[in-house]
């Protein structure tokens, strides 16, 4: 029998930097898996993000561009738009996306720009140290919510899915979690959805992934796990939010 | 070619094309809407990329992502859009991509107004972004020179895998004026294999490019300043240009002007001669590299008294002008800004003040 496990060709040998219990090797795996399956590492071009992921250009071994904070969107509008045969992703965080680079992520999913971005929401800016994000929970304590977030203060926080998927244009948004092997398997197919959806030209598309900060949540990460269970997950329902095609017998939303 | 009249910021717009620059985003802004314009319609009549982003700030990264990817890109702005592109030209530079960037300048700070101003000679020369990056700036005085500065700036920046900068002002983009565009600037464009995120399958080597701007290990960082400090050296060897103007009379008052502001000193100067009055200029056609070298030697002439830079601006230029002099002469400023363009009559008064008071000097 031969080897049954290996590790994807999209995915370098290097250690990663990612704390005990972060969901971000997990996810880079998923990613690395559906490169390798559809046999487009040689046209895929990346995009890091600043935040936890900033190095994530180690981690890939296809082409790679690292952005300033949060404007990821932007610059793979620039290589989708001159290469259009390219197969680009932009790997983004919380704070990344949802607050510093809102306005950009806003306008390419607006414009239907054809990449697919990965959106991995921890509720936390972690590489910084744990302040308030756009994403943080009502009086979820941070070191800028000492007191926890005071939604009468700062607002409530942003469901980044549902916002883009208010947007009229055709565009697949989901939202998915890898906190447990079950729901690993789902982010996997959305993942590779949202590349092929890519890859026929036919539409924007963002996975949204839920996810763990064991260390700025001052958790263990088995109690991460049952916090982003309890508190997040009701909050951030899991399923498609939006698909380029009529839906058929409604979402697969909680 | 046969020679057409266009508006600055079309021809602008078409010099691109010319050059081979098929790829172009833009956010609109007076006094240079009118690129986007012009390219809205051209640019899909020659199979290119136009794209109205949604802001200067993502403008400034679509030309970082296409510029990285290995295209020929350009973007065009004023001031204020300029300083929300500084951010991604930091980067882009640091990144070593070449792009073209064409600064249509107004008045400043702040919102200012949108006449013609040279108020931007700072954010140009001497940073405008974070860190420890130069950019290649070209300064035109007519549309024509706009055009060969456009089409000469894309095999310059690729040449050095750097942004080069076009700045013009608010009336080099509105006036129209006669052109030819000159079928010899247009330029096959450097191999980019060594260093392009244009997807593994385009080299055979193999290995895979990234293009990033990080660099944790303070030895590293060092090291990558002092390449880029390398380049930026080789600039200031290779690619200073400008234009002296009447320098072998025996001048009393050397000028330094540029762009715009240069030609309205290039008629003062006529005007002066006719009378008897002998001044001569040093027009800088590169911003950086600085014609250090020349300017110093222009007021090292034992005829010249005084050096004035005379600049739309409160005095921008000015200061790499006392650079060259060293002392060697007294270096003056003149200038106005917020859209209002001295005339000759005025600069005509100013040289004369400055060498009436040397004949008291003398007395």
């Amino acid at each position: 029998m031969g080897k049954t496990f290996h590790k994807p060709e999209a995915l370098s040998t290097q250690q990663t930097h990612y704390c005990p219990g972060c969901t971000h090797g997990v996810i880079h795996r998923l990613v690395a898996e559906v490169i390798d399956e559809l046999g487009i590492r040689g046209r895929t071009v990346g995009i890091a993000p600043v935040g936890c992921a900033v190095l994530a250009y180690n981690y890939f071994t296809c082409d790679f561009q690292e952005a300033a904070h949060g404007r990821a969107p932007a610059m793979a509008t620039g290589i989708k738009r001159v290469r259009p045969d390219l197969m680009v992703f932009t790997y983004q965080g919380d704070g990344d996306l949802a607050s510093i680079g809102m306005g950009e992520i806003i306008h390419a999913a607006n414009r239907g720009e054809k990449f697919t971005t990965i959106f991995v929401n921890n509720a936390v800016y972690g590489m910084t140290g744990g302040q308030m994000a756009p994403t943080t929970m009502p009086n979820q304590r941070t070191t800028t919510s000492p007191f926890g977030r005071d939604v009468a203060d700062v607002g409530m926080p942003i469901k980044v899915a549902e916002l883009l998927a208010a947007l009229q244009t055709p565009a697949y948004i989901t939202r998915q979690t890898v906190i447990r092997p079950k729901y690993i398997v789902k982010a996997k197919k959305a993942i590779r959805k949202a590349f092929e959806y890519q890859m026929a030209g036919k539409c924007f598309s963002l996975v949204e992934v839920v996810s763990t900060c064991p260390t700025n949540w001052g958790m263990t990460p088995m109690e991460a796990i049952t916090w982003a269970e309890n508190t997040l997950l009701p909050y951030y329902p899991l399923g498609d939010v939006k698909t380029p095609e009529p839906v058929s017998g409604g979402t697969d939303a909680k | 070619m046969s020679k057409v009249l266009m508006k600055g910021n079309e021809a602008i717009g078409e010099a691109a094309i010319r050059a081979g620059c098929l790829n172009y985003f833009a956010y609109p802004i007076t006094p240079q809407s009118e690129v986007a314009e012009y390219l809205a319609r051209r640019m899909p009549e020659v199979g290119g990329v136009f794209l109205q982003g949604e802001s200067e700030v993502a403008v400034g990264y679509m030309i970082f992502g296409a510029s990285a990817c290995g295209a020929r890109v350009m973007t065009t702005s004023s001031s204020p859009g300029v300083s929300l592109m500084s951010e991604a030209i930091s980067y882009i530079a640091s990144g070593q991509c070449p792009a073209v960037f064409v600064n249509i300048m107004r008045g400043g700070p702040g919102l200012g107004g949108i006449l013609p101003s040279q108020g931007d000679y700072f954010q140009a020369t001497k940073g405008g972004g974070h860190g420890d990056y130069r950019l290649l700036v070209f300064a035109p005085a007519s549309v024509q020179e706009a055009v060969d500065m456009v089409m000469m700036a894309f095999p310059l920046a690729e040449k050095y895998r750097n942004p080069v900068m076009i700045m013009g002002d608010g009336l080099i983009g509105q006036m129209m004026e006669p052109v030819v565009f000159p079928d010899h600037l247009k330029t096959q464009q450097l191999n980019t294999n060594s260093w392009a995120t244009s997807g593994m399958d385009t080299r055979n080597s193999g290995t895979r490019n990234l293009v990033k701007t990080l660099y944790l290990d303070p030895v590293q960082l060092n090291a990558h300043n002092l390449l880029l400090k390398a380049k930026y050296d080789r600039m200031n060897l290779e690619e200073i240009r400008f234009e002296p103007y009447n320098i072998e009379s025996d001048y009393q008052v050397l000028i330094v002007s540029y762009g715009t502001m240069s030609r309205v000193c290039r008629t003062a100067i006529d005007n002066l001669k006719a009378n008897g009055v002998e001044i001569g200029m040093i027009r800088p056609q590169t911003l950086f590299p600085f014609p250090l070298m020349a300017i110093r030697e222009a007021a090292s002439k034992e005829s010249c008294k005084t050096v004035i830079s005379i600049e739309m601006s409160m005095g921008q230029m000015v200061e790499d002008v006392e650079r060259s002099v060293q002392g060697r002469k007294p270096v003056e400023w003149y200038g106005k800004c917020g859209g209002e363009v001295p005339t000759p009559e005025e600069i005509m008064e100013v040289v004369q003040s400055y060498i009436t008071s040397q004949r008291k000097e003398q007395n």
